[in-house]
C-alpha cells in the first residue's frame, strides 16, 4: 500500500531524514515511533506531500505521489491531524462530512450518499451522539475519534494518525488502539505515530523505528521493541518487562520507594521533599 | 422475482419507509425520468411539504424583506412618492404598462433616474463588500478579516486621490480606484508568494505592508493638494452614493452577480479551505489555488465596489458575523445570507444618509454607527456560542 524508498529530506543544511525505506501492507496496523526531535512528523509530511523530499520516492498503491494532484491523494490517503481548534464553529457531523470532499464534483456539495456515509463512519466509532455539538466545544479525545470518522468517511486504502493518543485517557487510548485495529482488519492500512513504547507493543501489527533521522529497524513490535532497542533509544531509562507475557515498558531510573510517596493535605509533605 | 423487480420493490419499499405511501410510485417515476443522482441530491429533500416550507422559509422571506426594504427606500426622500407611484413608475419603464406617458415626468426623474439606480448601486455594493468579507474571513480563518484586508481600500484611496488631485493627466477617479486597489492586493499577493504556496500569515503581513505603503502616499497627496481638493479627496475617502447612474448599476451588477455565482457555488470549497492549509490539502483541495481564485474574485467584487463609491468602512466586517449567528459556520448558507443582508443593510444606510439632514452624510459614517452597536448587541447576546469555546 504505502512504500517508502531511500527518501531523504532536510531542513536547510540540517539533516532530519536520511535514507529512509520501508513499506505497508493493506491491513497493517503500523506505528511510526520514535523519541522527540527524530522526524516522525516530517517523514509524514513528507509521505502526505506537504513538504517535497530532497530525494527518494514514495508510492501509494504503486503510484508515485509526486505525479498525483491533491484530490488525487485524497483519494488515496486520508491523514488525522492532532486535534486542533477551528475558526468556525463547524458541528462535528459537518466536519465528518468534510471527509467526502475528495469524492465530489468542482461545484457540488455532498449528497444523500456522502451524508449516509458519513452517519456511518460516526456509526463505526460510536460517537453518532456527538453529531450537532460544535467541534470545538468536544474534549480532545471526542475531537480525535470525529477526526478519525473524517477519515473513514474519506474511504481511502491508507489512514495516517499523527498522535492519535497523545490527548486522551487511559480507558480512551485503550479503545482508541482497538478501533484502530479494528479498522485495519477491514482492509486498511495505518500508520500511526506514536511516543508510547507500549501502545506498539500492545497493539500494533508492526513498528517503524526512528532515531537521530534514522531508520533503526522495521517489523513485528515483538522482534523490534526489545531491551536493547529500548537502550539504544532512551539509554538506561525504559526496562522491557514481561507481564503475563504481554510485554510492558517501565521507567528504569525511578526509585520505587520515592513513587509512592503521596501528598496528603495538610503535612505539606509533598512528593518534592522526600 | 426478477433483479429489476426486486430493486424497484426495494426502492419503494424505502420510500414507503419515509412515510410518504401516496407519493411512492410517482417518486419512483421522477427518479427513473431524472436519474438516480440528481433525484437523490435535489428531490429526495423535498419528499414532504412540510420540509419544502421549511427550506424555502429563509430565502423567502429573506428576499421579500430585500424587496420591501428596497421599495421603502425608494418611496423615503425629500420628495415622498406614494408607494403605488413607486410600483407603477417601475413597471412602466420594464413592462411598458402602465403607459409610460400617464406618469408625471417629475416621478420618472425621482423614481427611474436617481432613486432606483442608487438604491440598486447601493445592494450591489453591499452584496459585494458582505460577500468578499465572507470570503476573506473564511479563506484566513480568522473571524477578524475584512475585504481591506489586503490593502484594497488604501490602493483604492491613492488612486482616486490621484485623479483628484491631477485631473488633467488621469482619466476619471473611478478607474484610477479600481486599478490601484486591484494593484495593492497584487502587490501584496506576489509579495507573499513562497513557492508554490502563499501562507495565510505572509498575506496578511504583506496586505499592511501595501496598505501602509498606499497610506503614506494619499497622506502625501493631501498634504500637496489645493483645498478643494484636499475636501474632495477627504469627502471620498468616507463614501456615498452620489453618482450613482444606469451605467455604474450596470458594470456593478455584472461583476457582483459573476462573484457572487462562483463564490456560492464554492461554498463547500471555502468550508474545507477554513480547515486549515493541511488540512484542506490532506481534503484533497488545493489551498493554493482555491484561495487564488476566491480571493481574486471578492478583491475583484471589492474594488469595483470601492471604485462606485468610495470607502465604506465596516459592512465587509459586520454582515458576515451577522449571517454566521443566523445560518450557522456553513459557507454554502451564510454566502448567501449575507448577501441579502449586506444588501438590506447598506440600502437602509445610505436612506438614512440622505434623509437625517438636508445636506447628505457621508455613508460611511452612518455604517459605523449603526453597525458597531448592532454588532455588540449580537456578540453580546449570541457570540458565546458562536465563538467562544
Amino acid at each position: 500500500m504505502l512504500k517508502v524508498n531511500t527518501l531523504s529530506f532536510s531542513y536547510g543544511r540540517h539533516p532530519v531524514l536520511e535514507d529512509i525505506s520501508f513499506q505497508i501492507k493493506t491491513g497493517e496496523l503500523c506505528a511510526l515511533f520514535g523519541p522527540n526531535g527524530t522526524g516522525k512528523t516530517t517523514l509524514f509530511k513528507c509521505c502526505l506531500k506537504f513538504l517535497n523530499p530532497d530525494s527518494g520516492t514514495v508510492r501509494i498503491n504503486g503510484k508515485d505521489i509526486r505525479r498525483l494532484t491533491p484530490k488525487q491523494m485524497a483519494r488515496l490517503v486520508a491523514y488525522v491531524p492532532q486535534a486542533h481548534h477551528c475558526a468556525f464553529h463547524f458541528t462535528a457531523g459537518q466536519i465528518v462530512l468534510m471527509g467526502r470532499t475528495p469524492h465530489l464534483n468542482r461545484f457540488f456539495t455532498p449528497g444523500a450518499r456522502d451524508r449516509k456515509l458519513a452517519d456511518h463512519a460516526m456509526q463505526v466509532l460510536d460517537i453518532s451522539h456527538l453529531a450537532d455539538t460544535a467541534f470545538n466545544r468536544l474534549s480532545g479525545g471526542q475531537q480525535q475519534m470525529v477526526l478519525i470518522a473524517r477519515a473513514i468517511a474519506q474511504q481511502t486504502g491508507l489512514i495516517f494518525l499523527d498522535e492519535p493518543a497523545a490527548a486522551l485517557d487511559f480507558k480512551n487510548q485503550i479503545r482508541l488502539w482497538q478501533t484502530l485495529q479494528h479498522i485495519a482488519e477491514q482492509g486498511t492500512a495505518i500508520l500511526a505515530c506514536t511516543h508510547d513504547p507500549n501502545h506498539v507493543s500492545w497493539f500494533c501489527h508492526s513498528t517503524v523505528v526512528l532515531d537521530r533521522s534514522q531508520l533503526l529497524a522495521k517489523g513485528p513490535p515483538g522482534q523490534v521493541m526489545t531491551q536493547e532497542m529500548m537502550d539504544r533509544i532512551y539509554g538506561d531509562t525504559c526496562q522491557v518487562k514481561d507481564f503475563n507475557g504481554l510485554k510492558i515498558m517501565v521507567p528504569g531510573t525511578v526509585d520505587p520507594q520515592s513513587a509512592n510517596v503521596v501528598a496528603f493535605p495538610g503535612t505539606r509533605k509533598g512528593i518534592h521533599q522526600k | 422475482m426478477s433483479r429489476r423487480a426486486y430493486k424497484t420493490k426495494a426502492v419503494l419499499h424505502k420510500i414507503n419507509l419515509n412515510g410518504h405511501e401516496g407519493f411512492a410510485k410517482r417518486h419512483f417515476f421522477l427518479q427513473s425520468l431524472c436519474g438516480r443522482f440528481l433525484f437523490e441530491r435535489y428531490y429526495m429533500s423535498f419528499v414532504n411539504t412540510k420540509k419544502l416550507t421549511k427550506y424555502l422559509a429563509g430565502p423567502g422571506t429573506l428576499i421579500l424583506v430585500l424587496a420591501g426594504a428596497g421599495l421603502c427606500c425608494i418611496r423615503t426622500g425629500t420628495c415622498q412618492v406614494p408607494f403605488s407611484m413607486v410600483v407603477k413608475t417601475i413597471s412602466s419603464h420594464l413592462v411598458h404598462w402602465p403607459d409610460p406617458a400617464t406618469i408625471p415626468a417629475l416621478n420618472h426623474t425621482i423614481i427611474w433616474d436617481i432613486r432606483l439606480p442608487r438604491t440598486l448601486l447601493a445592494m450591489a455594493v453591499g452584496v459585494s463588500l458582505s460577500v468578499s468579507g465572507v470570503v476573506f474571513q473564511g479563506c484566513f480563518r480568522n473571524p477578524l478579516v475584512e475585504p481591506y484586508v489586503l490593502g484594497a481600500s488604501s490602493g483604492a484611496a491613492f488612486g482616486a486621490a490621484l485623479g483628484i488631485v491631477f485631473p488633467a493627466f488621469f482619466l476619471s477617479v473611478q478607474i484610477m480606484a479600481f486599478v490601484f486597489s486591484a494593484l495593492a492586493v497584487a502587490m501584496a499577493y506576489t509579495m507573499a508568494r513562497t513557492g508554490p504556496d502563499t501562507p495565510v500569515v505572509t498575506l496578511v503581513l504583506s496586505g499592511i505592508i501595501t496598505g501602509s505603503v498606499f497610506s503614506a502616499l494619499v497622506g502625501l497627496l493631501k498634504y500637496l493638494a489645493q483645498d478643494t481638493a484636499l475636501r474632495e479627496i477627504v469627502f471620498w475617502l468616507m463614501g456615498g452614493f452620489y453618482y450613482a447612474g444606469w451605467q455604474e448599476v450596470r458594470i456593478l451588477f455584472a461583476v457582483t452577480a459573476a462573484g457572487l455565482g462562483i463564490i456560492w457555488a464554492s461554498g463547500w470549497q471555502l468550508n474545507v479551505l477554513s480547515m486549515g492549509e493541511e488540512g484542506a490539502k490532506s481534503l484533497g483541495i488545493s489551498p493554493a489555488r482555491t484561495q487564488f481564485i476566491l480571493i481574486s474574485l471578492a478583491t475583484l467584487m471589492t474594488a469595483a465596489a470601492v471604485s462606485a463609491t468610495g470607502i465604506i468602512a465596516w459592512v465587509g466586517l459586520m454582515i458576515p458575523h451577522a449571517a454566521r449567528l443566523v445560518t450557522g459556520p456553513d459557507h454554502r448558507r451564510v454566502v448567501p445570507v449575507s448577501a441579502v443582508l449586506g444588501a438590506i443593510y447598506l440600502i437602509i444606510c445610505d436612506t438614512l444618509a440622505r434623509t437625517l439632514t438636508t445636506a447628505e452624510i457621508p455613508i460611511g459614517i452612518i455604517t459605523s454607527l449603526a453597525g458597531a452597536p448592532y454588532l455588540f448587541y449580537l456578540v453580546r447576546t449570541r457570540g458565546g456560542q458562536m465563538f467562544g469555546k
